[in-house]
């Protein structure tokens, strides 16, 4: 390696690579792929940022898509236009029905939501260990279900807002990806994230070593609710609809196969596996349509994810990053 | 207003036997190797799938159906034990929680691509129809077969697990796995068996859920799997008189809820089951019945 510091040069460089890579990608796609890449991105945002809680603390949490449904209603309702509100959502209170947000605020105060309710939930629920809170977590994602169905001066209930503005472009999914992307790698090399990974391994040894298991487990889970909520304003600004049953449990599911796939703990990783799971279900889709076999992209990836299971568990990238990306001191020795 | 009530229970009751057979087959299976079995509820949407396919068939009589489902549900259960999760045992508790959760996905998106996800009418004989009144109450022949069915299934099984073997066995092997084998019980016939009779169950289970509902479809497993769930965590897990109970419990709480409270909250009756899983978990991890004290929170 060279002697000068080349690791301080990468990170920038890779951002304006990407940044170059989305110009090009606008100026010659066609709105169809530019969904696809948006969609792709979006997933990027919500594995990685999962990864902080269930890959690097090892809190296996199904509450993803609820924290995504907070954002996402909480952005809808700030960016519908107030003519639309008014003739849809009639009984909206006053302070409510004047406001016509732009996508950025609009944005960090549904995540800003998330997070509140991921600490609302988390102080309870965090308590729990393994699979019981994955359990909790799912119920959680179900009670918030019915909680939208049943707010209907807010949500319009089962019937979901939609008309959206599709203010949500490549531009500022990549920004947020980038963001996430930063976030989560500081906090990794960062002495929360050892805690984190120190929780994950041995939570005994970790609380012998002065680690606080409460405040770490919340900040991981909060952190990680925050993007899912900035990701499910995109996501709804994208899609230019949101319904109580947009964020479902399959929806979970996908979330924690990308973080499986990818490797616990692994920020490339997941992004790699989110990126593959979106186009994997994008190519299978006109094959579902052909072959009037629905149902059968969701059969490949169940029985993709029992593969990786059995015969690689770490995942495709276990918990590293390419060494390339690393400083030279963080490389794991072997790898010189 | 004592006649609804009276009505309100029997509906508990019926509901309850429902839950109280599924979650028996969790419970089970918890109890011996600490998996959360998602795809479990899955077993009831085959059980149902079944039942129709045998009642559309022809003529078969419904005890000879029952047990004929009882035994699909068998080999699907100790199928997925055998292709699924005894290549993973030993694996971290979550990794079994996630293998659970793609079965679960698995099994009912190809019951989508082969049945599709329309719902269908499930057929009844008509004698299953009748409906009969106890005084204020009044119910279906089906109804009273349900409930009939689920305790006498719930005896025999009391009867295996207490007095065979067999049960000697599975008792030994959820105390213990390890000195259970060292004891010369073979592990592996005993989970297997384990899965066998709760995945049984459930598939009874489902056939009484379409004969209940009267619509069935490749989906339906997920919401009594979950309930089921939530009735076996009610009864301390792994426990089999637990989960029984607690099937009950939730049968007459959930009816109760919606029967007895103003229609607003009739919508809320999910997150009424769902409330109810998570203060139990925080404040009574082991559940009413379950004994062993063992880390959950």
């Amino acid at each position: 390696m060279m002697g000068w510091n080349s690791h301080r040069w990468l990170f920038p460089i890779l951002v304006v690579a990407g940044a170059f890579l989305v110009f090009v990608l606008r100026a010659t796609m066609n709105d169809y792929i530019l969904s696809i890449v948006c969609f792709a991105g979006i997933n990027i945002i919500l594995a990685v940022s999962l990864n902080l809680t269930n890959g690097f603390t090892g809190l296996f949490s199904l509450g993803h898509p609820a924290f995504m449904a907070v954002g996402g209603y909480v952005a809808a309702i700030l960016t519908f236009p107030e003519a639309r509100k008014a003739m849809l959502l009639p009984a909206l209170p006053y302070w409510l029905a004047a406001q016509q947000w732009s996508l950025l605020p609009a944005l960090i105060l549904g995540g800003l939501s998330a997070t509140l309710a991921a600490f609302l939930v988390g102080f309870p629920v965090l308590r729990l260990k393994g699979h019981y809170l994955a359990v909790a977590t799912l119920g959680f994602l179900i009670i918030l279900q019915v909680l939208i169905i049943n707010m209907e001066s807010y949500t319009r209930g089962p019937l979901g807002l939609n008309g959206l503005p599709m203010i949500t472009n490549l531009w500022w999914v990549y920004l947020w990806v980038v963001i996430t992307v930063y976030v989560c790698w500081k906090i990794k090399h960062s002495s929360l994230g050892r805690s984190m990974l120190a929780i994950r391994e041995d939570e005994m040894a970790a609380e012998c070593l002065g680690v606080s298991l409460a405040g770490t487990r919340i900040m991981a889970f909060a952190l990680g609710a925050f993007f899912a909520g900035v990701a499910g304003g995109l996501w709804a600004h994208l899609v230019t609809a949101i319904t109580p049953t947009s964020f479902s449990v399959v929806m979970a599911f996908n979330l924690v196969v990308m973080v499986v796939v990818g490797g616990s703990g692994s920020i490339t990783g997941a992004a790699f596996a989110a990126v593959m799971l979106t186009l994997v279900a994008e190519f299978l889709r006109p094959l579902e349509e052909n072959l009037e076999a629905y149902g059968i992209s969701e059969i490949i990836v169940a029985i993709g994810l029992l593969l990786i299971l059995i015969f690689r568990p770490q995942g495709i990238f276990g918990s590293q990053e390419p060494g390339f990306l690393m400083k030279p001191e963080q490389r794991p020795l072997n790898s010189k | 207003m004592d006649g609804y009530i009276a009505q309100q229970l029997v509906n508990g009751l019926i509901l309850g036997s429902m839950y109280a057979l599924v979650a028996i087959g969790f419970t089970m299976i918890y109890g011996i190797i600490r998996l959360i079995n998602f795809a479990h509820g899955d077993i009831v949407m085959i059980g149902a799938f079944m039942t129709l396919g045998l009642v559309i068939s022809g003529k078969i009589s419904f005890p000879v159906i029952i047990l004929l489902v009882f035994i699909a549900g068998a080999f699907m259960g100790t199928l997925i034990e055998r292709v699924a999760f005894r290549p993973m045992r030993g694996a971290p508790q979550v990794t079994g929680f996630i293998t659970s959760l793609a079965i679960s996905i698995l099994l009912q998106n190809l019951g989508i691509l082969l049945l599709t996800a329309q719902p269908r009418n499930f057929f009844c004989p008509d004698y299953l129809q009748t409906i009969y009144r106890l005084g204020p109450v009044s119910l279906r022949a089906i109804d009273l077969g349900i409930v009939v069915t689920a305790v006498v299934l719930m005896v025999f099984l009391g009867l295996l697990v207490r007095f065979t073997r067999l049960g000697m066995a599975m008792r030994a092997t959820a105390e213990n796995l390890n000195v259970a084998r060292l004891m010369g019980i073979n592990i592996n016939h005993t989970i297997m068996l384990a899965f066998a009779i709760g995945s049984g169950l459930a598939g009874v289970a489902g056939m009484m859920w379409g004969g209940k509902y009267g619509q069935i479809d490749p989906l339906l497993g997920f919401v009594p799997g979950l309930k089921a769930f939530v009735a076996a965590v009610i009864g301390g897990v792994g426990s089999i008189p637990g989960a029984m109970l607690g099937g009950y419990l939730l049968g007459f709480g959930e009816v109760l809820f919606v029967g007895l409270l103003p229609p607003i909250y009739s919508s809320y009756r999910d997150a009424f089951v769902f409330i109810t899983l998570i203060l139990i978990l925080l404040v009574l991890p082991n559940g009413l019945l379950g004994g062993k004290t063992e880390e959950k929170a």
